[in-house]
């Protein structure tokens, strides 16, 4: 039964529609539950990034903003740093789904190997963004010199916490792993992790893509958005 | 894999506090949350009262009190705005409201995530201890004005630029945190752990409003805790998100580059939004109350709930009519007025709902009942005033007096404050299993009800003269007739009026906690699930061995032929109505 046909229901009528629809319901599991939260929570924050990238890109129009790539002696002309950061995002994103198919393959060890170093890799990530962090302060891009600085370490800050955020529901799941726990429970855990950091690579690349952009593509985004 | 359903689990599994501290401090159980939210609520809800108490004392009487000077008035005033929009009215109407009724009203025994549940309450309290703290501090609570609008928020010259403002950013962040684990436990709770036979079109209205506004909630409260943080890096770490290049009492201030109109945006975003947030569940409730009380199903259920949907979707867009007068685009400005206006059909379609289900009803003039109907009166009026205001050449010459005072304290404060009072008069027998006492309760309503039109009314005519807003003295000026200071008076004397009957409400509260007659089981005939548990009020767990099953809508009142005049929604179809194959005789907003 489609959304649109739960809504056109007539629930005071007795008829056959109504009893089937009502003959469908009930409770679901605890782990659709789980699911359910993860996504509207996925969507929180996808709307939260939204909303600064929205900022971002009417105050790329502002005079004044000195944008981070576009020109030769700009910081992120050469982009290296970054790409290898998203390598350790990338190969924790990797590491995080094989350990959840090794769980489903009923393979514990391996899935642990797995776990462990995804969490690694993402540790990495984040001493890489603290690493970045600390070069451009030291290039005179301070948080308050520019906007475009500002915004730069306001994503990547929040982006970030998000992460060490979801480390902590990692690490809790590769404890279970460990101490060998009902295997139906670590999956469904692993599960949630594994998309929850697919979701925080997707968004990284997004912010990689906004933040390393000239003048001129700011302008036509602004331009596509109604914001310029 | 084989799953246990949530609300097919045993009642054995779930925890059995047994401790004080388990069963009433750090509680899971969804019934004890909801009273510490409503108890934290009410408390910091009298707190923004007495507030209010000062600053019509001040427009009244002005140069009279010397405790008010033109720092502390707009620091109560923005303290007064917060409170009572954030930590009053969300919080009790979803924390306390959504809280008590969701699992009751859904038919389970929990929260699908009590421990979330029970965290989402102590941040909540926490928030309300670091808005409190901010009187307590150097230079006191920010006088900023609710909307924190920058630069002056951050500015010299503004009272407390310094403590205040930090703290008020801080506990915002925190409320945010706490609303959000309320919401995702609300909207899973709702879309998961319906028993069985409860579809999502049998499901009571209240239940609906609170679904919508905390889905709002949800994707609406990011754009504060932008803005929030954003802001807190333009004050603690010298960035210029919102801060422009200006000069402030004579120096130039560190910033440059910022835009505060970004912060306005931002702000709308969520503060419009925030006025439905607070607003469906109050539709869905009083739409549950008046059913009840007129013995009547509602009408047209599907179109109240379309138009609960519509109102949510629509509220997204029309955040920029409370920035007509920023200088935005003459396209821009017509384009809000537009949605605006629009969100004023769907609105309009709950208003005839709600008077169409009282026709011929059998209505019974019950406390719950007289405070629904005022509301239907107070919305109204209040709405009405919203048409003017969503105009923008209306707006702008009113934008900035009390007319809009009037508006908004009509639709958004009077209107929900009758909801929650219906509310509280409606459920408090299934809370505490006692009736409140009723002279006392009839006594609150017409005080409250007349007093509110006391206060309000005359602050219509206020704004057509063009007396200001947030003035703390209005002085010797030429264009305010001495009549206008008179009614400044008489406002504020109905106003402390309003405030100490206030009194009554709350000392029957108490006294009928002990002394209210028995409630028993069912006393208004009302057919929601949440009346129909084994035990009056509702144990642990809800609902005894056996979870209850749904076999009919929330609006079997008045059923032809049937033995009782309300079938509840666990009474399988056929048992207790001799005919009833709903061939048209029992459609939808009309019962023949």
């Amino acid at each position: 039964m489609n959304i649109f046909q739960k809504l056109t229901e007539k629930p005071w009528e007795p008829s056959s529609d109504a009893m089937a629809a009502a003959v469908a319901t009930g409770p679901t599991s605890q782990i659709d539950a789980r699911k359910l939260m993860l996504n509207i929570f996925l969507a929180i924050v996808s709307v939260l990034f939204l909303l600064i990238f929205a900022t971002f890109i009417t105050h790329s129009q502002y005079p004044g903003f000195e944008s981070l790539a576009g020109e030769p002696w700009k910081p992120f002309a050469d982009t290296t740093n970054l790409w290898l950061n998203t390598l350790w995002l990338t190969l924790s994103s990797v590491a995080m789904h094989t350990g959840l198919v090794k769980a489903r393959r009923g393979i514990s060890g391996h899935a642990l190997i797995a776990m462990v170093l995804a969490i690694f890799f993402a540790v990495q990530f984040v001493l890489a963004q603290l690493w970045l962090w600390r070069d451009l302060s030291g290039m005179g891009y301070t948080l308050p010199s520019n906007p475009a600085n500002s915004y730069f370490y306001l994503m990547t800050g929040v982006h970030a916490l998000h992460l060490i955020g979801g480390l902590v529901v990692v690490l809790r799941s590769t404890f279970l792993l460990w101490r060998g726990g009902a295997l139906e429970r670590i999956q469904n855990s692993l599960k949630l992790c594994a998309t929850y950091w697919h979701y925080l690579l997707g968004l990284w690349l997004v912010l990689f893509f906004l933040l390393t952009r000239s003048p001129e593509t700011y302008r036509a985004i602004a331009i596509a958005c109604g914001l310029g | 894999m084989t799953h246990v359903a949530i609300a097919d689990q045993e009642e054995e599994t779930h925890h059995h506090p047994t401790s004080f501290v388990a069963k009433y401090v750090w509680s899971q159980d969804h019934k004890v949350i909801a009273v510490q939210y409503s108890i934290i609520a009410i408390f910091v809800g009298v707190v923004a009262l007495i507030l209010s108490g000062f600053m019509r004392l001040q427009l009244g009487f002005p140069d009279t009190f010397s405790c008010i000077n033109p720092n502390t008035y707009l620091q109560f005033m923005t303290m007064h705005g917060m409170i009572m929009v954030i930590y009053l009215l969300t919080a009790l109407l979803l924390g306390g409201f959504g809280n008590y009724l969701i699992p009751l009203m859904v038919g389970t025994r929990d929260m699908v995530f009590p421990y979330l549940n029970m965290l989402s309450v102590w941040f909540y309290f926490v928030s309300v201890l670091v808005l409190l703290a901010s009187f307590f501090v150097s230079g006191g609570p920010t006088g900023a004005g609710w909307t924190l609008y920058p630069p002056q928020t951050i500015l010299p010259g503004t009272p407390g630029n310094e403590w205040g403002i930090i703290l008020m950013i801080a506990s915002l962040a925190i409320f945010i945190v706490a609303f959000t684990m309320g919401g995702l436990n609300y909207v899973t709770t709702i879309l998961q752990a319906r028993t069985h036979g409860m579809t999502l079109m049998r499901m009571p209205l209240t239940l609906w409003g609170i679904f919508i506004a905390s889905m709002m909630g949800l994707l609406a409260f990011p754009a504060l805790l932008v803005s929030a943080i954003m802001m807190a890096l333009d004050l603690l770490a010298g960035t210029s998100f919102f801060m422009p290049t200006l000069v402030s009492l004579g120096d130039s201030v560190d910033h440059e580059g910022g835009s505060p109109l970004l912060f306005q945006h931002l702000f709308w975003f969520f503060g419009h939004p925030e006025v439905y947030i607070v607003a469906l569940p109050a539709f869905g409730m009083v739409s549950d109350v008046l059913a009840t009380h007129a013995r009547k199903n509602i009408f047209g259920y599907r179109m109240m709930v379309w138009a609960l949907v519509i109102i949510g979707a629509l509220s997204f867009a029309v955040w920029a009519h409370h920035m007509f007068v920023s200088g935005m685009n003459l396209i821009f400005g017509f384009f809000f007025a537009t949605t605006t206006l629009i969100i004023a059909v769907p609105t309009a379609i709950k208003v005839y709902n709600w008077v169409l289900t009282l026709w011929q009803g059998n209505i019974k003039l019950t406390p719950p009942m007289l405070f629904a109907i005022g509301f239907v009166f107070t919305f109204t009026h209040g709405g009405l005033s919203g048409l003017f205001l969503g105009n923008v050449i209306v707006d702008v010459p009113l934008a900035d007096t009390y007319f809009v005072v009037a508006h908004f304290h009509m639709v958004m404060g009077v209107s929900t404050v009758m909801v929650l009072f219906a509310a509280i008069y409606h459920w408090y027998p299934l809370v505490t299993g006692r009736m409140l006492h009723e002279g006392m309760a009839r006594l609150h309503f017409w005080m409250t009800f007349l007093g509110a039109y006391a206060v309000f009314l005359p602050m219509h005519y206020l704004g057509f003269l063009g007396v200001p807003r947030r003035y703390f003295a209005m002085g010797d000026t030429a264009f305010m007739p001495e009549s206008a200071h008179t009614l400044n008076a008489s406002i504020s004397i109905f106003a402390l009026v309003l405030m100490l009957i206030q009194t009554v409400f709350i000392f029957n509260l108490i006294w009928s906690l002990k002394r209210g007659p028995k409630a028993g089981h069912n006393p208004w005939g009302a057919t929601s699930l949440e009346w129909q548990t084994p035990q009056v009020p509702p144990g642990h767990g809800n609902w005894g061995d056996k979870l209850p099953v749904v076999h009919r809508w929330a609006y079997d009142f008045s059923v032809p032929n049937a033995k009782e005049d309300c079938i509840p929604q666990n009474v399988p179809k056929g048992a207790d109505e001799t005919h009833h194959d709903g061939s048209g005789e029992h459609s939808e907003g009309k019962t023949v």
